[in-house]
């Protein structure tokens, strides 16, 4: 331990954690990043990426462009990744349709595994994040506390703190987190959808990721109980002081009118 | 008195009450101060119990804060959480904010002590502001009650403040943030800004100090000067007695009600533990500041619908439609988008204050009035409040605008633009349709005397023409709607003298004379009915 924490000090030591950090992003990289030509032997793979592309042309090619190249109305797909695609036709953003300040959540209309097929095929287009395996993204055994720290700093001021969403300008909102899968999630930080910043593997290491899903999955008010009763949209202090006004001095004032009438009235008849 | 020596009743003794009084009395002088305030009388209208309800909320929350402060440690020391809440296992955080994780979740019946504290300040500063508007609207505060409306203002804004570092004590996320705000605020200042704020927090913001400063005053300073306040508030009560509306048997010189005793207090004893009971059942079952689910404050983050609690909500709006203006020069900053926020807060509450004097001096009115005014026949006065009311709720939407836009899915630059636009334009339409609703009513009052009550019976005559029936007022009725003095505007003098010279009024005397027309003149009130005119149509062809 003593040799250890001597060696840190040493003018070199910058660098070696520098080329270690890079050599482990790269091996990382190397080892997610779908390889695209290589692996497009594979026969199974290249029938997802024709499936895919077939699947693309039909749905995604009038506004992203007959070979993901883009287009006035949609942008180019090269290199987005397919954990972009998995994330946006997966909630069911994409296929969008009425141009507005934002894309919304839709139904989503692919089952998962042309979903597949078109991540296959996009992801065919030009290196980008992959979809992240489960126990990329599973919330087992992350830790809750950390997770919550990191949400506040990272994700709070657009997120609101236990996720239920905010607004941002010119009629752009950030989402409600809560009853989003963990995948989604992941996606989400990977890929940056729309007005959010991505948060990368190298500014956000995939455990606190997974962290993060811990702490979203803790706080979520569909599956967990609030301890002070009803929770009023966990949307702070204008919803409590709306109850307090309605409900608390609303009801107060009834009954100082049923009192007040109590007398006079029934002394007159 | 005196001869209480022997003190042998028909059983040996005399009961234990009549014995203790005949102790105490000739030492306190209870008996002379109760008979003589025991009987006073109090009228019953509803709204004379709003401020009832700010007193028995202002009791719950000394006692409910009692109780917190058993608990409470005011201290930014930092600790390690290890408690049962289990998204902040392991996470930093201070003292102050991991001894109010423990009252909510490890004290007994803690967190409904506190949410019964929260919500009875949401409710106390809530009342106090209808409370205090019942009273401008009726006209409570004019001679001799100007005094009292003063300690009423000041005890509105102790409640403020009481509340604002109430709810910064626990040192959460949420109100680190607004902590932040107040230091923002504090370092718009001119030139003393940044001193001030480094006094404030015994150094660089955030500091150490701050939550045991805050603790401080917001256990015994405000509490104890609302205290005294509300005492001396409620002594004047009693010594002016209290208004009353108009009405058959009310005069300027009498109070027609219930005697305190035994009616009233009971009603009062009654209302207490309905107001207590209301509260409760609100903390009871809905949740009020989970600072569990904000974290502890750390200066890096921060959350979004990040609000103060309802009463300071104008100063977040206040903030957040001001366009973030500055000024550079001499090497200084000064930060016009948060300093015009600043100076217009303490002005709105300094004409709030000063109101009452204003109002007498333009409108020539040195007269002691117990009965109240009905809001209608003050038209340029209720106009007034309910343009601030307006002002108030418009400011409330520019703090919470965030909300307003993703619950109602609109732009949230246009809802700054509309509040901006707003915080000029609404005050001043409120103001006029007010008055014009106003005039209405009065137009109206003015009818049914003459006319009787509209009844909705339509009635076929010989010849074929349709009327309804209108039948008389009672006696009663008729004076409530007629028994208003209605004041004629100051007359500043003909504007030239006998030998047609201008004559020199002094600018403010004109200013004056205007104001008070706006008040009184023409467009001010319709002139009620007079006896003649009533007598004229009740004795000739009676309804039309
Ligand atoms: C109506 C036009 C339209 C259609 C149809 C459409 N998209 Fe999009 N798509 C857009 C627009 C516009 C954006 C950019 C959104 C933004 O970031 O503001 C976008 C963004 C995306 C992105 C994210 C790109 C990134 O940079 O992360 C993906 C992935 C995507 N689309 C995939 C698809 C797929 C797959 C389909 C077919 C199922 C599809 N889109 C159909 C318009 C469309
Ligand atoms: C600058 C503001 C901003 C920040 C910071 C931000 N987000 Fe987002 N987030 C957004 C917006 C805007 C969207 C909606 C994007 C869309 O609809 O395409 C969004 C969407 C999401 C979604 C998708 C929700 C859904 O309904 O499918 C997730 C999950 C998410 N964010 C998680 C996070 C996490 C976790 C962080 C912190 C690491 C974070 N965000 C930080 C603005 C933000
Ligand atoms: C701690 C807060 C307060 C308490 C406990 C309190 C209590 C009371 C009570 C019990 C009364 C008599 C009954 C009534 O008319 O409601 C009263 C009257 C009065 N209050 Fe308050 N009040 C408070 C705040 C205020 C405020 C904020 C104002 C105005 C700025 C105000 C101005 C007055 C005036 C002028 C009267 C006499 C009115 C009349 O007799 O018609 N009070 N108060």
């Amino acid at each position: 331990m003593k040799k250890l924490s001597a060696r840190r000090r040493h003018p070199l030591a910058a660098l070696v954690v520098l080329l270690l950090a890079l050599a482990v992003t790269g091996g990382l990289y190397a080892a997610l990043a779908p390889a695209p030509k290589a692996q497009a032997d594979d026969s199974a793979q290249s029938l997802a990426i024709e499936q895919g592309k077939k699947l693309y042309s039909v749905g995604c090619a009038s506004c992203h462009g007959t070979s993901g190249q883009g287009s006035s109305d949609g942008p180019s797909l090269v290199g987005v990744g397919s954990a972009a695609v998995d994330f946006q036709v997966g909630t069911g953003r994409m296929p969008a349709q009425q141009p507005g300040a934002q894309i919304p959540k839709k139904k989503v209309i692919y089952d998962q595994a042309e979903i597949d097929q078109l991540a296959a095929y996009i992801a065919s287009l030009g290196p980008g994040p992959a979809v992240p395996t489960k126990d990329q993204y599973s919330p087992t055994g992350a830790d809750a506390g950390k997770g919550g720290e990191l949400f506040r700093t990272n994700c709070a001021q657009c997120h609101n703190f236990v996720g239920k969403g905010g607004a941002l300008t010119n009629g752009k909102y950030a989402p409600t987190l809560q009853g989003v899968a963990p995948k989604h999630i992941y996606e989400a930080m990977l890929t940056g959808p729309q007005s959010m910043p991505s948060f990368p593997d190298s500014t956000m290491p995939q455990d606190t990721k997974a962290d993060i899903i811990a702490y979203l999955k803790e706080v979520d008010s569909s599956t967990s109980k609030n301890p002070g009763g009803l929770s009023l949209g966990s949307i702070g202090p204008v919803s409590e002081g709306l109850v307090a006004w309605v409900f608390g001095l609303g009801l107060l004032l009834g009954i100082a009118t049923w009192i007040a009438a109590r007398t006079t009235k029934a002394k007159k008849s | 008195m005196s001869t209480t020596t022997e003190g042998s009743t028909r059983r040996g003794k005399k009961p234990v009450g009549q014995r203790a009084a005949e102790w105490t009395d000739p030492r306190l002088g209870l008996y002379k101060l109760a008979k003589s305030n025991l009987r006073k009388i109090f009228p019953d209208h509803w709204s004379f119990m709003l401020g009832e309800i700010c007193l028995y909320s202002f009791i719950i929350l000394i006692l409910t804060g009692v109780y917190l402060t058993l608990f409470f440690h005011p201290s930014m020391n930092e600790v390690v959480y290890h408690g049962p809440y289990a998204p902040l296992q392991g996470v930093r955080m201070s003292e102050a904010y991991a001894s109010t994780l423990h009252i909510s979740f490890e004290v007994r019946g803690g967190l409904l002590i506190r949410q019964i504290h929260h919500w009875a300040a949401l409710i106390f500063i809530a009342a106090m502001l209808v409370h205090m508007m019942r009273v401008f609207f009726t006209g409570g505060f004019r001679k001799p009650r100007e005094i009292n409306w003063l300690f009423g203002w000041t005890l509105l804004f102790l409640g403020m403040f009481t509340g604002f570092t109430g709810y910064s004590l626990p040192d959460d996320l949420l109100s680190g943030t607004g902590i932040r705000f107040a230091d923002g605020a504090v370092l718009a200042t001119p030139v003393v800004g940044s001193y001030l704020s480094f006094f404030l927090f015994g150094g660089e913001f955030p500091g150490h100090d701050i939550v045991a400063r805050f603790y401080s005053i917001h256990i015994l300073l405000l509490p104890g000067l609302m205290a005294g306040l509300l005492t001396a508030h409620l002594i004047l009560v009693f010594y002016h007695k209290h208004t009353q509306f108009p009405g058959a048997g009310k005069t300027e010189k009498n109070v027609v009600g219930m005697p305190l005793l035994p009616i009233y207090a009971a009603k009062a004893g009654g209302f207490f533990f309905l107001v207590f009971g209301v509260i409760a059942a609100i903390a009871a079952t809905v949740s009020i500041n989970p600072i569990w689910t904000m974290g502890p404050y750390r200066p890096d983050q921060v959350s979004t619908g990040a609000q103060p609690d309802w009463y300071m909500g104008f100063s977040e709006g206040l903030i957040r439609v001001m366009p973030g203006w500055e000024i550079n020069a001499w090497g200084h900053t000064l930060v016009l988008g948060v300093f015009i926020p600043l100076m217009i807060f303490p002005v709105v509450l300094a004409a709030i204050a000063v109101y009452p004097f204003i109002e007498a001096w333009v409108t020539g009115d040195k007269g002691e009035h117990h009965i109240l005014d009905r809001p209608r026949n003050r038209p340029v006065r209720t106009g007034l409040g309910m343009a601030w009311l307006s002002l108030y709720f418009v400011l409330l939407i520019g703090g919470g605008n965030d909300l307003w836009a993703t619950h109602f899915h609109l732009s949230l630059n246009w809802i700054t633009w509309f509040v901006r636009i707003g915080f000029f334009v609404v005050p001043v339409l409120t103001f006029l349709v007010t008055k014009r609703i106003c005039l209405g009513l009065q137009r109206r009052d003015r009818d049914k005397v003459l006319h009787g009550r509209e009844t909705g019976i339509i009635k076929r005559l010989p010849h074929g023409e349709y009327i309804e029936v209108h039948e008389p007022l009672s006696q009663e009725q008729r004076h409530v709607l007629t028994a208003h003095v209605q004041p004629e505007p100051i007359d500043p003098g003909p504007e030239v003298d006998e030998n047609g010279v201008e004559r020199k009024i002094n600018p403010v005397s004109k200013v004056r004379a205007k104001l008070s027309r706006g008040f009184y003149g023409e467009n001010g009130q319709i002139a009620k009915p007079t006896v003649e005119e009533y007598e004229e149509i009740t004795s000739g062809h009676g309804h039309h």
